[in-house]
């Protein structure tokens, strides 16, 4: 890993990745707890798995979040938007493009997974159009119009090569207290399989 | 884990205090060392625990998956940040907020570190703390030097140290107190944090500060040191002081505190404290964890001997300017309000009106109100933390505090302001009625993180709080006033004993398999400053706890006279007729192939005791064991009814027995051939179970094992009304562990 005093900020690292789901009021959040006690036992996705937190009794909270060492999963309320997240918490060496494709395809990856679950009964499934992404980190990357200047084109780039053949809409979270976050909307749904297979 | 960990001493130079920034740095230099070998794994643990910093369930590399105890593979290997402690294992963050006072940038600092370096979360505690889990150690320094920016030290919040000072949350603002204890709570606070006195205690040191004597707020009854707030004319003169107690505290056996003096004045504070620490640093026991408290100290000494080892310290102690410096300054303390006082919106919507009524509470200054804001399971978003701050700013002046029931308190609210902030706290999912009611269940973090969890409290509480809450206003009236209170295990730290209904978490096995109980604890009292502890009546397994709440609330909404409170119905309704009412309920399931009693609340893993793997068997002498375990248990009810009839020498002679009992049954399993000679089953029990510590709790070691020896040995002497009150607890506690150990040894040796 690259030292980070020798960097120039901000530094895009910490990428969360929220893929917003369809008919969010269907979804039960509760069998989620075994379907992610599953993934540990078979340690399938990215990374170490180690527990489970249950917050659904907090208004729009992290819902049930599965831990790992390197990265988290969720099915996040946060702000009452309902989403499939990946919150990658070890530093990635590589290009702002390296670290926004590792996290997207994570959180893909597992919606997918969730989406086939039959103890889920289709009713978690990806609205298509609509992905979050935050920084989570406010020194290296604070919510500022610096920030968002810096970070504007690999956002582009990466948007339009993820929603290619689309037109998508673009808007930064704007409270200097929150993370970083950028709000993306494609005008067109789009398949979480054709998206992986954007991503390389 | 985090990049920006190296730079945050630089962004925060000079930005917080001096003394502080330089701890921090000698806790990163600590750590360093200890990666590369050149610190002690033990030292590094107690350092670290000083510093609030926590280990979490399954830091020992290994968690039972619900299919088999599977090794976790940290990226760090073999390194250690204590015995048996994986380095890259998630643990806690605990945090001291003195006296729960917090302002809104501290808000602010907590939701950024609930965010980066948390789960999202930050978690109110049952001492007025924050607690942030899944915390990477590498992750501390940089979160302790923000916390420090905002004038917040985690030091000394865990390990064998001054714990957090709690203070009443109500004080200065209460129209029943004698006057407000903040600034003395605060002054002692300061003062014993990294006192050289307090550095050499062999366990924690807890205390508290109340307002008054009838309500719960500063529960000075369970603390190591409980400062009352009284009054006296001196000269003419009121004068200020503390009615003070010492040697309370909850934990497996719990102790009323004694009262060591009725009138401290505020000048004698800080020095009784210093002296009190030095004589349980001096005598307190350090090698048996198990009796290092200092309630244990004050019951072998007296309290009339240990007072006068205490004033005999006193008299020897080198003056200190502090001591009464503060004394001014703390009598002319007082908040203010942000807007004029006014009066309370006759009309409003029915949650607004449900509202008022449970969630805010008049103050002594006309006008105002303290709002409580009442977190589900003491839980906090970093957005609701973020909304709150603002919301602190708008109507007040940032007068925040956390409270031991796991909530937030906004004080100095103007009345003519509650409709607004009423909408204001429902746009941030903050505005729930039920403050202080049965549906605001308090529940330690138990199985859900803690190490030393047995049952789910979090996953328990919850499903109570989510079925009280749909009925709670259909509920009668005094059953909405009761209190819910849970612990995963013996220790206590949701305080069941001071609940009106308490629980913990206890396993027991049924048909050949391990399975999550409670145990119910009734006969607690909140109020009067947590003034009675609850006694176990009976262990039902998780699933069925919902069903004894709902039988014990109707029972009581059905049968009580009028103005008769819990406590006083439990003991009327007596230990007989109350078990009768639930036993059925401890029972196995009738339909066998149901596998939802394995299991524990809002966790569907086949129930395991500490992930180290359950023994599966049965059989005859499996069932044999589990009768006789069953048989001390009844025995040791039998002792209850007694105790509370008065007949205090037979019942400490029934729980003597009690325990004798369970430790033969044990015996039984490798040897038939064991008498009932007292003699002859303790010494077979130590012999097999002791010095093969096969009973040693994970743990807690060889700690309930030693409830047993020392009963024997005392089992000549005559029985007390306290000294029976205790071993009933210690019976229990030993007859628990023995059902934990017949689990986790589960095939018997052959005989």
């Amino acid at each position: 890993m690259e030292n980070p005093r020798t960097q120039h900020f901000p530094q895009m690292q910490h990428v969360n990745v929220k893929l917003l789901v369809r008919n969010p009021e269907e979804v039960d959040l509760e069998p989620l707890i075994p379907v992610f006690h599953g993934w540990i036992q078979d340690q399938v996705g990215e990374g170490l798995l180690l527990d489970i937190a249950d917050y659904r009794h907090v208004d729009a909270g992290p819902g049930v979040v599965l831990i790992g060492h390197e990265g988290n999963y969720s099915v996040d309320n946060t702000d009452n938007r309902l989403g499939v997240r990946y919150n990658r918490k070890a530093a990635l060496d590589g290009s702002n493009q390296d670290r926004l494709k590792q996290a997207a395809r994570a959180a893909l990856i597992a919606c997918q997974r969730l989406e086939a679950d039959p103890r889920l009964a289709g009713r978690l499934r990806f609205n298509g159009q609509e992905i979050e992404i935050f920084v989570n980190d406010r020194l290296l990357a604070p919510n500022c119009d610096a920030t968002r200047e810096a970070f504007n084109s690999d956002f582009q780039m990466f948007f339009q090569n993820l929603f290619r053949g689309s037109e998508y809409s673009m808007s930064y979270g704007s409270d200097p207290r929150q993370l970083f976050t950028v709000s993306v909307k494609a005008a067109q749904p789009f398949r979480l399989a054709d998206l992986l297979e954007k991503l390389g | 884990m985090k990049v920006s960990n190296s730079l945050w001493a630089e962004k925060l130079s000079g930005k917080l205090p001096e003394h502080l920034a330089r701890e921090i740095d000698i806790f990163e230099t600590e750590a360093t060392l200890r990666k590369q070998g050149k610190l002690d794994e033990r030292l590094f643990a107690e350092t670290r625990l000083r510093r609030g910093i926590y280990g979490q369930r399954y830091d020992n590399g290994q968690r039972h998956d619900g299919r088999k105890v599977q090794e976790i593979a940290y990226p760090s290997g073999d390194l250690t940040k204590g015995p048996h402690t994986m380095w890259d294992a998630p643990g806690m963050q605990r945090i001291k907020i003195p006296g729960g006072g917090l302002n809104a940038k501290q808000l602010e600092t907590l939701a950024e570190l609930a965010e980066e370096y948390s789960d999202g979360i930050a978690h109110v505690t049952t001492r007025q703390d924050f607690q942030l889990h899944y915390i990477h150690i590498d992750d501390t320094p940089s979160l302790m030097r923000r916390l420090a920016a905002a004038g917040i030290t985690t030091r000394e919040a865990c390990g064998n140290s001054v714990r957090n000072v709690t203070a009443c949350p109500y004080a200065g603002v209460c129209p029943d107190e004698v006057f407000d204890v903040t600034p003395y709570s605060q002054a002692l606070s300061k003062f014993l944090l990294g006192h050289p006195d307090c550095q050499n205690f062999g366990r924690k040191f807890k205390p508290s500060f109340s307002g008054c004597s009838q309500h719960a707020c500063g529960l000075a009854s369970m603390h190591d040191m409980g400062m009352i707030a009284v009054t006296r004319i001196e000269n003419g003169k009121e004068k200020r002081g503390f009615e003070t107690y010492v040697g309370g505290g909850l934990g497996a056996v719990p102790y009323q505190a004694k009262l060591f003096d009725t009138f401290v004045p505020p000048e004698e504070l800080l020095p009784l404290a210093q002296a009190i620490a030095r004589v349980f640093a001096a005598r307190g026991e350090k090698k048996n964890r198990s009796r290092a408290r200092i309630k244990f100290l004050i019951q072998d000494l007296g309290i009339e001997k240990f007072k006068e080892l205490v004033l005999e310290e006193r008299k020897n102690l080198p003056p200190d300017p502090r001591w009464s410096a503060y004394v001014k300054d703390a009598e002319q303390f007082h908040e203010a309000p942000l807007r004029p006082g006014g009066k309370t919106p006759l009309l409003g919507s029915e949650s607004f009106q449900r509202w008022v009524k449970s969630n805010t509470r008049q103050q002594k200054q006309e006008g105002y109100v303290v709002v409580t804001i009442a977190l589900p399971l003491g839980d906090i978003t970093a957005n609701q933390l973020r909304a709150l701050a603002d919301i602190a700013r708008r109507f007040t002046k940032e007068t925040i505090r956390s409270t031991v029931e796991q909530n937030i308190v906004l004080r100095w609210v103007s009345q003519s302001d509650l409709s607004d902030l009423h909408k204001a706290l429902e746009a941030a999912g903050l505005g729930a009625p039920g403050a202080g009611t049965i549906v605001d269940v308090a529940a330690c973090p138990g199985t859900d993180t803690c190490k030393l969890g047995i049952s789910s409290s979090r996953g328990l509480a919850a499903v109570l709080r989510n079925r009280l809450a749909e009925k709670s206003f259909q509920l009668d009236e005094s059953v909405q006033n009761l209190h819910i209170k849970i612990s995963g295990c013996f220790n206590s730290c949701g305080q069941h004993h001071v609940a009106d209904l308490g629980f913990y978490g206890v396993s027991r096995k049924m048909s050949g398999y391990a399975v999550p109980h409670f145990q119910v604890v009734l006969g607690g009292e909140w109020d009067h400053n947590g003034s009675s502890y609850g006694l176990p009546v009976i262990a039902i397994p998780s699933k069925n706890i919902p069903e004894v709440v709902t039988r014990l609330t109707d029972l009581y909404a059905a049968n009580r006279k009028s103005g008769e409170i819990f406590k006083d119905f439990i003991k009327r309704t007596g230990k007989v007729e109350l078990k009768k009412i639930l036993e059925d309920l401890a029972r196995p399931p009738a339909d066998p192939s149901d596998r939802s009693f394995f299991s524990d609340w809002g966790d569907p893993r086949e129930y395991s005791l500490s992930d180290m793997g359950i023994g599966e068997c049965a059989g005859e002498v499996v069932s044999a064991v589990e009768f006789d375990l069953a048989a001390a248990e009844r025995e040791l009810f039998e002792a209850q009814v007694k105790w509370e009839s008065g007949q205090v020498e037979e019942a400490g002679a029934t729980a003597y027995k009690s325990m004798l009992r369970a430790a033969k049954a044990l015996v039984k399993v490798e040897t038939q051939n064991v008498t009932d000679d007292p003699g002859q089953i303790v010494r077979e029990f130590r012999a097999r179970y002791y010095d093969t510590q096969k009973f040693f709790d994970p743990f807690a070691g060889g700690k309930f094992a030693n409830y047993l020896f020392a009963a024997h040995e005392k089992s000549n002497e005559p029985y007390t009304f306290d000294s029976t009150r205790y071993l009933i607890d210690e019976a229990q506690l030993f007859i628990d562990a023995a059902h934990s150990c017949y689990n986790r040894v589960g095939t018997p040796a052959s005989a």
